[in-house]
């Protein structure tokens, strides 16, 4: 009989080895998913997470690595700061779209303009965007007492419905010919997120996501903040004794997050998007919260997490047009990377004990 | 604008329709929660009942055997939870939430080839001479067989809680399971068949929307009733008659705004279809002042050894 021994204090090899081994495991099980579907297994797994790196046309979907993985990056770090103290915000989608929302709006207010403080103040008013949609549950629960987690998550269903109605009425172009959606901002210089460096796919949205990284860690090991935030997730009574005010951790890593998001948001619709559309959204927020579990809310973990989900979801668009993979497939296989993840943790916090219980402790 | 187009005799019958996903996911949920589990994987699982229950009734040509297949479906994929909460103790929120992930990806997957398909209808009851009145007709007796199920659960819900010795086993797990545990109840048992439970109603749930509501299967299409359905287990305070009546007042609220939508109000559509989860959040507001309701339990783990 197997049974389980709490361990006195959490595995530090199993805290860093269960990431891996989950992924080996969701590789494995999402092969045999793939070869249920009629896709050779071995080539699908080969073309999610090989292709994008080393195959013929590496040279195109590198860049989208960064592209795709600098977003995801961004929400995780917020998203970690709150899941560490036990503040579920899982309305990042949200924050996303309220981000690209507030600055995109900056940016075709000041349409035609050619000025070098439009950009920077449409970063402004993408973080403030996202911050002031993640206040509402904020304050909502620091005020009354309401469930975080719901609250934001119905805001997202609130933000998609906002994002429809700003890009068939608001802001949408009024040279478009009448089709949904704003004035493409790559071709407003002002306003544009271009590639840094041609070519390579590095956009001041990766500057930004290397930034929270490190102020992240900073933040986490060298500051009063960031201790209280640990504190409180891992000892909340002790937290309590020890001062720490619950209102203002709430304010705080809900509003970072949403700050973070936000910029996700807006560093999105100015570079890679274009333009504020319908389907402008494509469900980073959510798969951010996967990243932040799967680099264990480290932010160097979280960094490396974002890469990965960024190669899953290149390799996926890969092996959806060269082996007719259903797009639906990868994102299967996401969730289910996340539950492994979650299973596999046990052995952290647990030592599994294989033989007869000596006595009843 | 033309509201004279609404006539409240078929807002009200549509009302019923409308909540009764949101009925079964709901009373699902709260026995879940009765048993100190917060399983916030209901939208996952009503997605994944909404395929299977669409894929076997086009399949079989049987709405029924649909229905089951679709609890079936959602009680498998509450199996993962179970596996994951109970067993390898994991976080339950984030267990809650790789559950809908997971759910939403893989309903896509197994609904490709089942877009844009009609169902087989489902029966509607139909009485000679009750079903023809007017106003109550339509009203009480002309609906499907899935709809009476669900105000049927509410009450066997209700009734196993509150009076039978099951009921009283489940609320002591839920209120304290180191308390249920040193009297000898199984608490891991207890809550993995609630849980069970609760996946099958929101599989269910999901079923209905694809079968009766719509009926198509579109991806994603539960669009929050299953995030809904959580809050509603918090608007009725864990009492079954609560979660009936909050359904309906939810189900009022979206029919409403589709009338609306329909007799073409000067509000524009978007604003309108933000409307139940603008209210949602209200009700979230107003009720939780009220935490002593809650069990005791909820949402914490439970091992033997601690």
């Amino acid at each position: 009989m197997i049974r389980l021994e709490k361990r006195a204090e959490p595995s530090q090899a199993w805290s860093l080895a269960t990431p891996l081994v989950a992924v080996l495991a969701t590789m494995v099980v999402g092969g045999l998913l793939f070869g249920a579907l009629g896709t050779n297994p071995v080539e699908a797994i080969r073309t999610i997470f090989w292709e994008p790196l080393f195959g013929e046309f590496a040279f195109y979907y590198r860049p989208q690595l960064l592209v795709k993985g600098a977003p995801l990056v961004l929400i995780a770090i917020g998203l970690s700061l709150g899941f560490r103290a036990g503040i579920w915000n899982i309305g990042a989608e949200g924050q996303y779209i309220i981000g690209a929302l507030t600055g995109a709006g900056v940016a075709l207010a000041f349409y035609p303009l050619d000025a070098w403080f439009i950009f920077p103040l449409m970063v402004i008013a993408g973080a403030l965007g996202g911050c002031a949609w993640a206040m509402i549950p904020a304050i909502l629960k620091t005020r009354f007492g309401t469930n975080e987690i719901l609250v934001s998550l119905m805001l997202v269903y609130v933000a998609e419905q906002l994002l429809a109605s700003m890009s068939l009425g608001l802001m949408k172009n009024p040279e478009g010919f009448g089709f949904p959606g704003s004035r493409n901002l790559q071709q407003y210089d002002s306003a544009h997120n271009a590639e840094l460096f041609a070519g390579t796919g590095m956009h001041w949205g990766v500057v930004a996501a290397l930034i929270a990284v490190i102020f992240a860690y900073v933040l986490l090991n060298r500051h009063m903040l960031g201790y209280q935030i640990r504190l409180t997730g891992e000892a909340p009574r002790a937290a309590r004794f020890a001062g720490v005010k619950p209102a203002r951790l709430v304010l705080f890593c809900l509003g970072m997050s949403g700050a973070l998001a936000g910029l996700a948001g807006l560093f999105e619709v100015s570079g890679p998007a274009g333009q504020v559309s319908i389907d402008f959204n494509v469900g980073y927020g959510f798969t951010a919260i996967i990243v932040a579990f799967l680099g264990r809310l480290h932010p160097v973990g979280i960094l490396l997490a974002g890469g990965l989900m960024a190669l899953t979801y290149i390799g996926g668009e890969i092996a959806q047009s060269q082996l007719g993979l259903p797009a639906a497939a990868i994102q299967a296989f996401q969730g289910m990377l996340l539950f492994f993840l979650l299973a596999l943790d046990l052995l952290t916090n647990f030592r599994p004990r294989i033989g007869q219980t000596r006595e009843a402790v | 604008m033309d509201l004279s187009a609404i006539n409240p005799v078929l807002l009200i019958a549509s009302l019923m329709v409308a909540a009764t996903p949101l009925l079964l996911a709901a009373i699902g949920e709260l026995v879940v929660e009765k048993a100190g589990v917060l399983n916030l994987g209901v939208e996952g699982m009503m997605i994944v009942g909404a395929i299977s229950g669409f894929a076997i009734a086009v399949e079989s040509g049987s709405p029924m055997l649909g229905f089951a297949a679709a609890a079936l479906g959602g009680a498998v994929l509450s199996l993962l939870f179970a596996l994951l909460t109970q067993f390898a103790l994991a976080n339950q929120v984030a267990s809650g939430l790789a559950l809908t992930l997971f759910g939403l990806g893989l309903s896509a997957l197994m609904g490709q080839s089942y877009v844009g398909i009609k169902p087989p209808a489902t029966a509607q009851l139909n009485i000679p001479v009750l079903s023809d009145l007017p106003v109550v007709g339509p009203i009480l007796f002309g609906h499907d067989p899935v709809l009476y199920f669900g105000i049927l659960l509410v009450a066997l819900v209700w009734a196993l809680l509150k009076f039978s010795r099951i009921g009283l086993i489940l609320r002591a797990v839920g209120e304290s399971h180191d308390a249920a545990h040193a009297l000898g109840y199984k608490v891991v048992t207890i809550r993995v068949l609630a849980i069970l439970f609760g996946g099958a109603c929101a599989g269910l749930g999901g079923a209905y929307i694809s079968l009766i509501r719509v009926p198509q299967w579109t991806e994603g299409m539960t669009a929050g009733v299953g995030w809904i359905a959580l809050a509603l287990v918090v608007f009725a305070s864990w009492k079954p008659w609560r979660a009936l009546l909050g359904a309906y007042l939810f189900g009022g609220i979206t029919v409403l705004q589709l009338n609306l939508q329909a007799a073409g109000v000067a509000i524009p559509v978007e604003y309108l279809a933000m409307s139940p989860y603008l209210i949602t959040i209200l009700v979230l507001v107003i009720l939780s002042a009220d935490k002593s309701r809650a069990p005791g339990s909820l949402g914490k783990t439970f091992h033997a050894s601690q």
